[in-house]
């Protein structure tokens, strides 16, 4: 008993000396992140830290920025944001699509603090949403793997039915039967979006079932370990990852957050911040197609920069008619483009995609 | 749907690889229970076996010692646990759950450095022209040395528990700790070695994930592996052949599902995820409807704190 006396006095001594440095500096601007996976993750979570580290490195001591990671998408979100509204951040980014509702939900009773929720689509007068293009980048893989594939076969590991992945799968799928009309896409679901074995283990189902490149739309780069392993291509998601697969990789598609996170932390310093959707591409900046690997012959190469190029300019949009739903109805018309609203709730893949989007 | 794509033999090695990973864990933690400790720090200590055998493996160039340096590591984790519990008496919940917080962040801090960093391969046992033998080759002699260690050691623990008199003095600290006191068995060393064995497999484990199944480091790798593997004790209501069966129905069900899904079959893959839970929950209420006492045949004196004065 003594010693369980002597450990909650230690602690309440430890939280009066940390509350009493708190206001001892001249009041930065507190910014706080949470992140679904480890900051360690080399894929999502990790370049969401990269953009964190950014706007200390901008900011120095006027701001004070700080994170959660490892956030389950469950009512767990809701008290890790409520904990770090009531502990006096200004600012929180809450880094998935999972923290949607609990952003919402605590941000009705902290309307003093700012909120930005990434890739959702639900906003408040303290919510802004900001999101990528990733389709923009999906466009240009999707070209290259269409161009690369020798057994005609892609696997795709999607992490959840959510429009963000399908609009991946349908942009990639294009892209690729424009290039090659016997391209096939296997295209498997796993329910999370970081767990290494599991992803690992789906990548190597793909590869038994004939797949020789293979892109992902989860976290980690395990499928790209595999990839190297097993001899095949594969592309770097959210970040290059080209450390874990030097030969497997052909390109990648890298989220650049921190000019997002520098100018909207810029914004509450000087009192300009107000709600807003942000959804920025390849012209911005927010989506990079990492460097294209040597393996990739060079006219493609060209092929591939020249759809990069052609978006930036924005000559060209990667949902371009004539272009059918899966069911053969039609979709878009000779010319037409798909709007943002659209896209934003897509619920249906492109014709020729096999299989169904699990519900 | 094709389902003829799948190669069955293929399949079930690679269940048998995805099982692994927890079937270590669990058996180590089977023996733990078996004593009386209920140790929740399982996935800490997986956790350290996989960075702890990684950087080994890496540094060495020997993913055998990596093996060992995983074994090691996990023993030292859980040696901390029984420090904690059995001499200065915390609550072993909280240790444990604490144990395991601690493993996850011990783990990113060591493994820092070793992101994107490919281990030394691990060797396959060479059985000549025994692995080219039509069905039977790629069904038994296609694995790592780890697979049939991993068949040593179940059966080593089902005679140690079962056949054996350090066994039954084992069973008997966790079934009746009083009066395993009374008849002279030393109540804490016994729980202490058992413990450790625990953190030794459960680190074995870990390793299989970062040097076999996922060649790699990665913050968190095990995911939530040791809390299956927790589960897995219960379901194979504390009986080793159990945990095999169960190590394959929990790892294999995920590989299954992506199996099915590669080939275009038309079931909800969250229905599959969900299998295997569903079946732990009908194996416990079938255990328990069958008159055994509502105990499901776990031991009288788990998780309860031990001191000699009684």
């Amino acid at each position: 008993m003594k010693f369980r006396n002597w450990l909650t006095a230690a602690s309440a001594v430890c939280a009066y000396v940390a509350l009493a440095a708190g206001p001892l500096h001249s009041d930065p601007l507190k910014v706080g992140f949470i992140y679904v996976g480890p900051t360690g993750d080399f894929g999502w979570t990790y370049e969401h830290d990269q953009g964190r580290l950014a706007v200390e490195d901008a900011y120095g001591d006027a701001v004070q920025t700080s994170y959660v990671e490892k956030v389950p998408e469950s009512a767990d979100a809701e008290r890790v944001l409520t904990q770090m509204a009531l502990s006096g951040h200004d600012l929180i980014f809450t880094t998935s699509f999972g923290f949607m509702d609990p952003t919402i939900n605590v941000a009705a009773k902290f309307p003093d603090v700012k909120f930005e929720h990434a890739t959702g689509y639900k906003r408040a007068d303290n919510v802004s949403t900001y999101s990528a293009r990733f389709y923009e980048g999906r466009a240009v893989i999707g070209h290259i793997a269409g161009r690369m594939t020798k057994t005609n076969k892609i696997g795709y590991i999607a992490s959840y039915p959510i429009p963000e992945v399908i609009r991946g799968i349908n942009s990639a799928y294009i892209h690729a039967r424009k290039v090659n009309p016997d391209v096939e896409f296997k295209i498997v679901w796993v329910f999370t979006w970081f767990d290494p074995a599991k992803e690992a283990d789906a990548a190597s189902t793909l590869i038994e079932q004939g797949v020789d490149v293979i892109m992902q739309h989860t976290d980690s780069p395990a499928a790209m370990t595999i990839a190297e392993e097993k001899g095949i291509h594969a592309f770097g998601q959210a970040s290059d990852m080209k450390q874990f697969g030097p030969n497997a990789r052909l390109s990648s598609i890298i989220d650049n957050w921190a000019p997002y996170y520098v100018a909207r932390t810029g914004a509450m310093m000087d009192g300009t911040w107000e709600s807003v959707d942000t959804w920025h591409g390849i012209n911005e900046g927010m989506v990079e197609i990492g460097e294209f690997s040597d393996q990739i012959p060079a006219d493609v190469q060209a092929e591939a920069q020249a759809i990069s190029d052609a978006i930036v300019a924005g000559n060209y949009h990667p949902f371009t008619g004539p272009l059918n739903k899966q069911d053969g109805s039609a979709w878009l018309s000779e010319g037409e483009t798909a709007d943002d609203g659209v896209m934003l709730g897509m619920n249906f893949y492109v014709e020729g995609i096999e299989g169904s989007i699990p519900q | 749907m094709d389902l003829s794509s799948i190669n069955p033999l293929l399949l079930i090695a690679t269940m048998i690889a995805a099982s692994m990973p927890i079937f270590f864990a669990a058996i180590g933690e089977l023996v733990a229970e078996k004593s009386g400790v209920l140790n929740l720090g399982v996935e800490g200590m997986m956790i350290i076996g996989a960075v702890c055998g990684f950087v080994a493996a890496v540094e060495t160039g020997s993913p055998i010692a990596g093996v060992f340096a995983a074994m090691l590591a996990g023993a030292a984790l859980s040696l901390l646990f029984g420090l904690l519990t059995q001499l200065l008496h915390a609550n072993q919940v909280a240790t444990g759950l604490a144990l395991t917080l601690f493993g996850l962040g011990l783990s990113a801090l060591i493994g820092q450095s070793y992101a994107g960093i490919k281990p030394p391969s691990f060797p396959q046992i060479g059985f000549g022209t025994l692995s080219e033998l039509p069905v039977i080759g790629a069904l038994l002699f296609g694995y790592d040395a780890l697979v049939y260690a991993s068949a040593v050691l179940v059966v080593a623990v089902w005679w140690f528990l079962g056949r054996s008199r350090s066994g039954l003095a084992l069973r008997a600290v966790g079934e009746n700790q009083d009066a395993a006191h009374a008849l002279g068995y030393r109540v804490v060393a016994i729980r202490m070695g058992a413990i450790v064995f625990g953190g030794a497999c459960a680190g074995v484990g870990g390793a299989y994930l970062s040097l076999l199944r996922v060649p790699q480091w990665t913050e968190g790798a095990t995911a939530g592996a040791g809390w299956i593997a927790l589960a897995l004790v219960v379901f194979s209501s504390w009986k080793p052949f159990r945990v095999v069966l169960g190590a394959f129905l929990f790892g294999g069900v995920t590989l299954l599902q992506l199996n099915l899904q590669a080939v275009g079959a038309e079931i909800n893959p969250v229905y599959l995820s969900m299998a295997p839970y569903l079946v732990t929950i009908v194996a416990l209420a079938a255990i328990s409807g069958t008159g055994r006492g509502a105990h499901l045949g776990a031991p009288g004196s788990l998780g309860k704190p031990f001191h000699a004065s009684g």
